[in-house]
Order: structure tokens, then sequence, then C-alpha cells
């Protein structure tokens, strides 16, 4: 029956049913994934970011929270020009985590091309 | 769960409501959607109990529902409640007892305002008298009537003719209790047992033999919300809280729900009727609802009064399956037959929902 | 456990006679440093601040009489297990300072009766009936764990899975806990639980809650690795030595999960354990975690027992609740009236070293105050 209202989506996120397994996964690659403190560095001084909407700090909190097409999507916008390796506090190889986490998704063959014509070498 | 953790919160947040003499204001919803309500009060505490409970047709709605819905100034609220208050003074009382939560925050809030801002008070006492030549005083005690029927509970409970409790297994009901926002969220001193744990509905449910169930979502909003009701573009929203409270309490398979607020029990009631036609789930036993009473319905029950009287047909969850489960009898051929025994009109059927 | 000195009781009148001799010797040009030794300095509080600054006093050649109301001395520390920033024993501690001030008369489970001010000096008056007079009195009276159960939506004493700091540190230190689960899969930490909460009547930070915390949570994950550990908190404020450290600890070696984002309602789910509600607030969506124990961290708040000390000292509160120092900056030991100091935590959130600090300067200023007296 059609009442002309329907029931909404929540928004909230379920720490205790989200599947974390590609986070898992990035802790595997780049460790220092976990020390990230969301200072938001790396997305102030990001060459995308004004017109992608990329950004690793929201990248990293989305895969943390469950959250993988949207990481996708946002690190679709980037252009691997580092400045966010330079300006990380915490010093994590921002530049190596992105490029494994697009590697790691071009392997799934997912149609996931950004990197493709990339040379991947750390 | 430590019951003894609760009790001590609850003794902390006790009020003083008088046992008599009360100024009665109706609720301006309550009588379309559940009118046996209002009228059990009146019959359980002046016909059953002897008290004295006075009331004044000529007093109106007191505009929360139009302030909540943010379409009416706060001082011309303040001015329509300073008339109810006008009307109790020229009757000689001084307790104010209101049968809306709304209402009961609506004057809770205003009155609180006035003790803040004099001034205001000031200038409503003149309105009201630019408007009508009326005076009034503050009342002494303001209680909803909901803290009324708690203050009784065990009166009731001594004159019980049926326990909240399974006929077949011995077992107590299994009761959600419902309490409107505006009880107690914005003034927990004034409410029974405060904001967190209010026992105002778990004190009747328990003393008339009920298990109260805590379930995560207690605290959640019915899903009315005013606007979030009344805006059709909203009402998506509205209906979502309600789902996610049954979510929540599905587990725990409750028999019934008891609450205290106009629109909770009506919605808690109604959406459950959308969420099946939407969703296919209903939360009952057995394809029916979860019964969604007011505690004055209620009690009523457990007194013995018919279930037709109290006018529990108006209500779109099934309740046979709850009268069955008490061991109420009940005449199903007198569910749709007004009061002058005439066959009044009969709803359609859900399509999920079962109902007898 | 200290076990309680014999008293060493001094009437007014033999005060005032070594007094007299002391100046007589003075006076005399006899070397006047073995006399004062004698003078004996009021300590209410038997608290880390208490014992350092008796330490202290004794090391300068006075004669510290400590007083404490509870059986044993050590306050809030000698209930803790370890300390950060290098899980440092708490009891050692304790022990440590216990023995450095066995030559100094203390009193346990005693309290001040009233006190009352004398032309250069105060009349105190304990509860066992001992009447102490000096020149000198130190206030050491800490402070107390924010009342958890205040704070009605986390649900403390009423849930049976959520306990605070100071019940997790006693589980650590082997007491017996039922609400401590066997092997939690989940366990939560609420930062700031009275603290920076005006509505619960505490503005303030309580400035080691967080380091608390972090060290809690990695200690939970020792012992129970199997477990996700969450941190909700408003900010983290680690400012003290090696803080920093412990927290990329905490996040890179023991995986905790921080969230920023303040608890704002606890539930009990069907099973016993609690459902969690919060916003994750870097990305601005609410967040819902079951857990099996949650951990509040009680902040610190002034020690209402001080209310009536204060009263008879004419002591004033700061802004903050706690007791006012004669300057925030230059003079934080000295309160505003003449012979009456201050050190640790009854001024305010302190860490245990900077508690320690403060009982030694609280000292010197005591000193340097007899001496320019004379």
């Amino acid at each position: 029956m059609n009442f002309g209202f329907s029931l909404s989506p929540s928004s909230a996120v379920n720490l205790d049913k989200i599947d974390l397994s590609l986070y898992h996964k990035m802790e595997e690659i780049e460790p220092d994934v976990r020390i990230c403190i969301g200072c938001g560095s790396c997305s102030a001084t990001c060459t995308g970011q004004p017109f992608s909407g990329m950004s690793l700090r929201k990248v990293i909190l989305a895969i943390q929270r469950g959250r993988e097409n949207e990481a996708r999507e946002m690190l679709s916008g980037c252009m691997l020009c580092g400045k966010c390796t330079m300006v990380c506090p915490r010093g994590i190889n921002t530049r190596h985590l992105i490029l494994s986490m697009c590697r790691y998704w071009d392997g799934e063959d997912h149609g996931y091309n950004l990197m493709n014509e990339v040379e991947v070498k750390i | 769960m430590i019951y003894q953790g609760k009790q001590k919160i609850w003794s902390d947040y006790q009020k003083e409501i008088p046992s008599d003499h009360w100024f009665y204001a109706r609720s301006c919803i309550r009588q379309s959607f559940f009118p046996g309500a209002e009228k059990y009060f009146m019959v359980i505490c002046k016909d059953l109990l002897g008290k004295d409970i006075f009331e004044n047709a000529h007093h109106t709605t007191c505009g929360g529902i139009s302030y909540h819905s943010d379409t009416i100034p706060q001082e011309t609220v303040m001015t329509i409640v300073a008339r109810q208050f006008a009307l109790m003074t020229e009757a000689g009382y001084k307790n104010f007892v209101c049968s809306c939560i709304t209402s009961f925050g609506n004057y809770t809030e205003i009155l609180e305002t006035w003790r803040e801002f004099p001034e205001l008070e000031a200038k409503i006492r003149e309105n009201l008298w630019k408007a009508c030549r009326r005076e009034f005083e503050k009342p002494e005690y303001v209680a909803h009537a909901s803290d009324l029927v708690y203050k009784f509970r065990n009166d009731i409970a001594e004159r019980a003719k049926f326990r909240l409790v399974n006929k077949e297994t011995g077992e107590p009901l299994r009761v959600v209790e419902h309490i409107g926002c505006h009880y107690s969220k914005m003034f927990p001193h004034k409410g029974v047992g405060g904001a967190e744990y209010p026992c105002v509905l778990s004190g009747m449910a328990e003393a008339w033999g009920g298990q109260v169930i805590d379930y995560p979502e207690r605290r959640h909003c019915c899903g009315f919300g005013f606007r979030q009701y009344l805006v059709k573009a909203n009402r998506g929203y509205s209906l979502s809280n309600t789902h996610k409270k049954f979510e929540s309490m599905e587990p725990y398979h409750p028999d019934l729900i008891i609450t205290n607020c106009p629109g909770c029990p009506y919605f808690l009631d109604r959406w459950q009727y959308v969420i099946s036609e939407m969703t296919g789930k209903t939360y009952g036993e057995n394809g029916y609802g979860i019964p969604a009473l007011t505690y004055e319905e209620l009690a009523g029950l457990v007194l013995g009064y018919d279930p037709w009287d109290l006018g529990l047909q108006f209500h779109q969850v099934a309740i046979e399956p709850l009268l069955d489960k008490i061991g109420i009898e009940y005449d199903p051929a007198k569910k749709y037959l007004g009061l002058n025994e005439k066959e009044i009109m009969k709803p359609a059927l859900p399509s999920v929902m079962k109902c007898c | 456990m200290a076990t309680e000195q014999s008293p060493k009781v001094s009437t007014p009148r033999d005060i005032r006679k070594e007094e007299r001799a002391q100046r007589k010797a003075q006076r005399q040009g006899a070397d006047a440093a073995p006399e004062r030794k004698l003078e004996q300095v009021i300590i209410i509080g038997g608290g880390i601040a208490g014992m350092e600054a008796t330490k202290q006093l004794l090391s300068l050649g006075y004669r510290p009489v400590l007083v404490e109301k509870e059986d044993h001395l050590g306050g809030h520390v000698a209930s803790w297990n370890r300390l950060f920033p290098d899980m440092g024993d708490a009891q050692a501690i304790i022990s440590t300072l216990r023995e450095e001030i066995m030559d100094a008369t203390i009193y346990l489970s005693t309290e001040i009766s009233f006190c009352n001010r004398l032309r250069d000096g105060y009349n105190v008056m304990l509860s066992n009936g001992v009447n102490v007079l000096a020149r000198a009195i130190l206030m050491s009276t800490g402070f107390t764990l924010f009342p958890a159960a205040k704070k009605e939506e986390y649900g403390y004493g009423v849930y049976d899975r959520v306990i605070t700091n100071a019940d997790l540190e006693n589980w650590f230190n082997g007491g017996d806990d039922h609400r401590i689960p066997s092997s939690p899969k989940a366990v939560g930490f609420v930062h700031c639980v009275g603290s920076r909460d005006l509505k619960a009547g505490n503005p303030q930070c309580s400035k080691v809650c967080c380091i608390t915390a972090i060290k809690q949570a990695i200690e939970v994950k020792e012992k129970f690795p199997e477990a996700e550990v969450y941190c909700f908190y408003m900010d983290l404020r680690l400012f003290g030595k090696k803080y920093e450290d412990f927290y990329i600890r905490a996040q890179r070696d023991f995986g905790i999960h921080f969230i920023r984002g303040r608890v704002s309602e606890v539930s009990e789910t069907i099973n016993g354990s609690v459902q969690v509600k919060a916003e994750d607030t870097l990305s601005g969506r609410p967040i819902k975690v079951v857990l099996d124990m949650l951990v509040l961290m009680a902040g610190i708040v002034n020690n209402p027992d001080n209310a009536g000390i204060a009263k008879q000292l004419s002591l004033e509160t700061d802004t903050d609740g706690f007791l006012r120092s004669a300057d925030n900056i230059l003079s934080i030991t000295e309160s505003p009236r003449k012979g009456i100091f201050l050190a640790g935590a009854c001024t305010g959130a302190k860490t245990v070293p900077e508690t320690v600090a403060e009982a030694r300067s609280a000292a010197l200023s005591i000193h340097n105050y007899l001496k320019n007296l004379q």
C-alpha cells in the first residue's frame, strides 16, 4: 500500500555489525593507518579535495566504519601528488596507503581502474 | 539490571501529589483518539475512589499542540493557560491535573518561565484581563493524571478483578511502559521517578501484577513529534522512529504497551498497522500487533469494566488476544455497537496484521 | 597499611615553653637549628600530597602532625594499581612514602573537630581528643571522584556491566567484581564523566582521565586480547610527559579505537550487555555499539568534606569549586590566609607527579613562612 511516505533508512553506524575485513586488510598493508588522529591536514593540503571531495582522513574513517563504497568513490579523486605524505604529523606513508588500496581494489577486478596506468613503485 | 539502583534514583525523584480536590483539564485530542480513557479516569477517581475531581466545560485546549507544532507565539499559549488557571481559581481549586502530557509539560514550562521572568507573568495577567476580564491564582500543585493514578495504583490493585498475569501460565505479563516526552524530559524533578527511569507507569504495571520490560530504546520518542507527523513530507521520519522502537522491543515479546500521552498510544497503535502494510512485519504473537493502551484503559481493564465500554475497539491493534490472555470476558458481538446498542460501522481489515 | 604511630602529644603549654626556649636560645646567640625541629606543622589529609609534604617537613627539621580520616594513608593512589606513564606500581609509591615518614606523628581515622585562630597560629582539635597548636597548617585534603551514578543516562549502579575507572583499578588490584565479564568481546571507555559538564556541576577538565582511560584501555586489551576496545572522547588532552607516546602505542600496538563523540545514552540489552550511543563526530554519523563492559572515567571534583574545615579556617573556594590559592600562578601553594598552605588536588585536578612536586613546594613555602616569622 502506498501511504505517500515510507520508512527512512538509518544513517547510524552499528560498530558491532559492520564489516571490518577491509580495514584489517588496510592495517596489514600499512599498519601506520592505525595511528591516524583524524587531524585533517591531509585533506587540507590535498590537490584533489576542493574539486573532487577527496579526503584521505575521510577515506580512512569510512573504511574504519565499514563504508567501502564511499571510500572508493572518494579515493578516485586522488591525484597522487604526495602532499599528504609530506604534511602528516604522524608520519603515515599516505602515498603507500593510497596506492596499496588502489592495487588491492584493482586486484579484485571490480572494473575500478583509476590506477591502472600508474606504475606502482614505492 | 540492578533493581535497587533504579529504586535509589526513584527515591530522588518523588513528587508531592495531594490525594484529593483537583481541577481536571482534558486533552484536546484524546477525546477523538481513545474516548474511553478520560471518561474512565473520572469514573475511577470519582465514582470508585470517591475523589473530588472537578471539570468545567468552558476550558479549551492548552495551546501546547500548536506551540510544539511551531504555529503559535508563546505569549498566546501563556494567555490560554492563564485562562485555564482562571477557571480553576473561579471554581475554588488549587490543584490542577491535566489529561495530556504535552499540556503537563506546557503548564510546567510556563510556570517555570514565570518564576524566572515575573515581568512576563505580569504581562500575561494583563493580556488575560484585556481579553476576557479574568484573573487567576497559580496552582499550588500541577500533576498529570497519570501521577494521580500512580498515587492510587495500590487502591486500584486492591479493587482489581484481574491482574496482569497470563492466566494459562501464571506468568506476569511483559509490559512495555512508554512515557510521553513532555512528561519529565524537560523538568526531570516534575515527574515521578525522573526522566531516565520514570516509574509513573512502571509503578502501575508492577502494582497490577505485570513485569516491566526495559528495552534499549525505551527512552525513544514514540515517533509522533508533532511536525514530524503533521507535515506529510516528514511523516516517514515519524514512522521510522516508531519502527525503531518496535524493532528494539521485539526480542522481549511484550504482551502490551502502556502509555501516558495522547500521541504515544495513537502512534504506537496505528503505525503498527502502517509498518505491517509496508514491510509485512507484525510485532505481536501469531500475526497480531502489540496492544498499546492508555493507563486509564488498563486501569479500567484490571478493575473489570467492559472492554467495549472502555473504548478498546477504537484501537487498530486487536485487543482480544490480550483479553484472552488475562481472562477478561467480552462479547465479540458487541464490539461495534454504539452506546445506543445500534451497530456502528465496522473498520475494513488490514491486509497483513491480524485483527479480530 | 600503615600502623598508627603512638601519639606524640604536645599540650599548648609545652609549645609555648618550647618556643620561649627557642627564642631565648636565639637571643643568646646559640645555634637555634636543633630547637626549631620541635615546631609542629599540621597536615590535614594523608594522601600523596600530605605524605610528601610530611616527608619534606621532617627533613627540614619540623615535627609534622599528619591527620588522615581514613584508616590508611595514601588516599586515592593507595587504591590504584599501576600509574602512567611508566606503569609504575602505585602501592610501591605509597610504601616508599610511608617508610620515609615513620618519624612523623600520624593520626589515622581521625578528623578535624574544629579549629580556631590564635594570635600567631592555630588551635586544632582532633576527633581523637588530641589538641594541636601550630603556626602553619597544610591543607592536603584532596578530591573526590565524581559520583558516576549522577550521570543517570550512563546507568552506573543500574546496569550490570557499567563500572568506573576506580572499580577497574580495584579489580586490577585483585579485587572481586562480578560486573567484569570473563571474556568480553567489546569494552568501551567513556571519557569526561562528570568533567567538562556544566549540567553535572563541573565545567572543569579533570586532566588525568584521558591518559588514565588510555592506560586502562591498554591494560584491558592486555588482559583480553580478543576484545575490541573503544574510547569515546570529546578531546584527547594528553599534555604530560610521554602521554602522547602512550596514545600512539594504544593505537598502533593495541588497535584501540578512538571515537570522537560523547556518549549520549547507555541501555541494557536483552542479554545484559550494554548498548552505547554516541555521535562519531569525525564522520558526522550517529554510532551505536553493544559492549560487554563499559568503564566510566569518573572525573575529579572538589572534596565536599573540605567545606567544613575551609569554613572554620575562613578559606574561600575558587570559581571552580576547589580551594582558592593566594595566586594561581606564583603562589598556588599558599592560601590567602596567613599560615595556611595548600597542596595537591584540593586546589584542582592534578597528576601524581604534579601533586608530589606541589607538596614539596608547599613544604618549602611553610619553611620560609615560619623562618620569616622569627
